[in-house]
């Protein structure tokens, strides 16, 4: 399959590569440019690609009409401490599971490892009473708590494991020699070498968290603690008919930050994926 | 002064590994504590997050939760029966299967197809492969707003199948179309993840197996199936596990798309879940839709775990 194309061949590849792009690419770009258009523009036939005359007036509108700012720094704080946390816990078992041996230790790892089969779908009626009880509903602890001691976070700790299960042992002898415990081991040796882990780890963590909608909407009430995902729905107008060119601005406000990490670590990005063979 | 513990670990840099601290406090026996307090905050978390809630989603199937009145009766299987009683189950179920079929066979052959042309000796098969790969990293819901413009009775699919005179139908609003509009959305989101995976398991594949078939005379498409798909079918059983099971959990793109309509055609399970659990406060027969999803869950992982003895060719 990966020999050298003939010249119509390969032209044939490009064309087809370049429709089945299209519905790739078209809606996000759509989104950003429509987000400059003026209403009726948003609605021409054909639509255009470009804004003819391109203006803002529907970003102000996206702070009037909600707590945007607030919003924005909920998904992103929440996103953030989930990524730390996530990172700490499943960095510290996956070190454990992979390299010590205690009684008991396979036993345990697949014993969590079933948190995989368990989609939190399956467990939100329960957490909902529990966080009832602890008078947690309508903040923010269950969208924090959840994701970075649950089942999300046990596909990292697979991740981890996984990755340091190829450290070369020697590494970890020579360590010993100069008088270091497990903890310092863990994190002066074994945790700086395991960066590209940690950035898989980190990157579909964050991307989970910053998408999460189920969760916000049945553990949130209040518009000011509400996620991105959550207020995206409800720019509105009175009839309660969805506000294009405000819901395609606000759209694009929570879609950049992602693309502009995107391309500037590209790479990363898709190889810690593949390496990882996760979904975010 | 030196303490004993410096005066113990002295002698250590000489030789390894290091004596013990006491009798009692052996390097192996250290070493073993500190596995167990490394994994205790995931164990913790486990118990806490996953184990309890489901024993509790069990525990409260079997019990009616008015929660306006705070009665919470056991009834047994009342809930189960209702379950099976359900006039709008069949409906759910069926939506379910759709969604995951559709879904399943869609995004794998595209992303197979996909990785297959990106895999070409070309140029500019990076820019491509990042290019399928954006949707990935738009956020969900965002995404899901621009398609539903897109979908609707006046909207730009519709506009530009007018443009060569086609009468596009109202795609998020007819039985007909509004699962199909859903399937597509979705995996035009997720491809791209898929078609990595695709591509690194493309990249790893012998090439003198093609040059031998080549000699043989084999074609490409003979290749195609004889070589690349059975020795990449790790990587399909992989993908098919990753998308069925993601397919089961879908709801944001629902909410946003077709709130389950028209009728129930698009309710998938867990939108119907979260129907009558948060908006019908039906708690308890939320709780019974819960351990029905867990037990689908649970059989198609396992149908799968099995599926790979008989076609998976190879494993890494």
């Amino acid at each position: 399959m990966n020999d050298k194309l003939s010249p119509r061949a390969k032209l044939a590849v490009y064309a087809l590569l370049l429709v089945l792009m299209i519905p790739f690419v078209f809606p996000t770009w759509w989104m950003v440019t429509s987000s400059f258009k003026p209403i009726g523009e948003i609605f021409s036939y054909p639509p255009s690609l470009l804004p003819t005359s391109p203006q803002l007036d529907a970003y102000p509108q996206v702070f009037e009409m909600q707590p945007f700012l607030r919003q924005y720094f909920n998904s992103a704080y929440i996103a953030l401490l989930v990524t730390a946390g996530t990172l700490g816990i499943s960095s510290l078992a996956g070190y454990a599971f992979a390299r010590i041996r205690f009684p008991g230790a396979n036993l345990l790892f697949l014993v969590v490892l079933t948190g995989l089969l368990v989609p939190s779908e399956v467990t939100i009626v329960p957490l909902f009473q529990m966080f009832n009880r602890l008078g947690m509903i309508d903040t923010h602890w269950p969208l924090i708590l959840v994701p970075i001691f649950g089942a999300p976070s046990v596909l990292a700790t697979f991740i981890m494991r996984q990755f340091f299960l190829a450290l070369p042992g020697e590494l970890e002898e020579a360590a010993r020699v100069d008088g270091l415990g497990r903890f310092a081991i863990y994190w002066r040796i074994a945790l700086p070498l395991a960066r590209p882990a940690l950035g898989a780890v980190a990157i579909f963590t964050f991307l989970h968290s910053w998408n999460l909608y189920l969760e916000p909407i049945v553990f949130l009430s209040t518009p000011s603690n509400f996620t991105l995902p959550q207020a995206l729905t409800l720019f509105v107008d009175a009839y309660g008919g969805p506000m294009w060119n405000v819901q395609l601005a606000a759209a694009s406000m929570t879609a950049i930050p992602v693309l502009i990490v995107f391309v500037l670590a590209q790479r990363q990005f898709i190889e810690g994926l593949s390496h990882t063979g996760l979904k975010g | 002064m030196t303490t004993p513990q410096q005066v113990d670990r002295a002698p250590a840099r000489s030789t390894s590994p290091p004596p013990p601290r006491s009798r009692f406090w052996t390097t192996r026996r250290r070493d073993q504590l500190a596995g167990y307090l490394m994994i205790t905050p995931q164990l913790l978390g486990f118990v806490i997050f996953v184990f309890v809630p489901l024993i509790l989603v069990v525990w409260y199937s079997m019990h009616e939760w008015n929660v306006l009145a705070g009665t919470f009766d056991f009834v047994g299987g009342d809930n189960y029966q209702r379950l099976r009683d359900d006039p709008n189950l069949p409906g759910v179920l069926r939506a379910t299967g759709l969604f995951s079929v559709g879904l399943v066979i869609l995004n794998l052959t595209l992303a197979l197809l996909l990785a297959v042309l990106l895999n070409q000796r070309l140029r500019g098969t990076v820019v491509f492969r990042t290019l399928f790969f954006s949707p990935v990293v738009v956020s969900l819901v965002a995404w899901t707003i621009v398609w539903r413009f897109l979908l609707q009775d006046n909207g730009g699919i519709n506009g530009l199948l007018d443009s060569i005179g086609v009468d596009g139908p109202n795609w998020l609003r007819s039985g007909g179309t509004a699962m199909l509009s859903v399937i597509v959305v979705q995996v035009f989101k997720n491809v791209g993840l898929n078609l990595v995976l695709f591509l690194a398991a493309l990249q790893g594949v012998p090439r003198d197996l093609y040059e031998a078939a080549t000699v043989d005379g084999a074609s490409r498409w003979r290749q195609f199936w004889r070589i690349t798909v059975p020795m990449i079918s790790p990587t399909i059983l992989l993908t098919s596990i990753i998308t069925v099971v993601g397919s089961l959990q879908v709801f944001a793109q629902i909410a946003v798309l077709t709130q389950g309509g028209p009728g129930n055609s698009t309710t998938v399970l867990v939108y119907y879940l979260y129907q009558q659990a948060f908006q019908f406060h039906q708690f308890g027969y939320g709780a019974t839709l819960s351990v029905l999803l867990f037990l689908i869950v649970l059989a198609l992982t396992v149908v799968q775990w099995q599926m790979r003895k008989r076609w998976v060719f190879h494993e890494r």
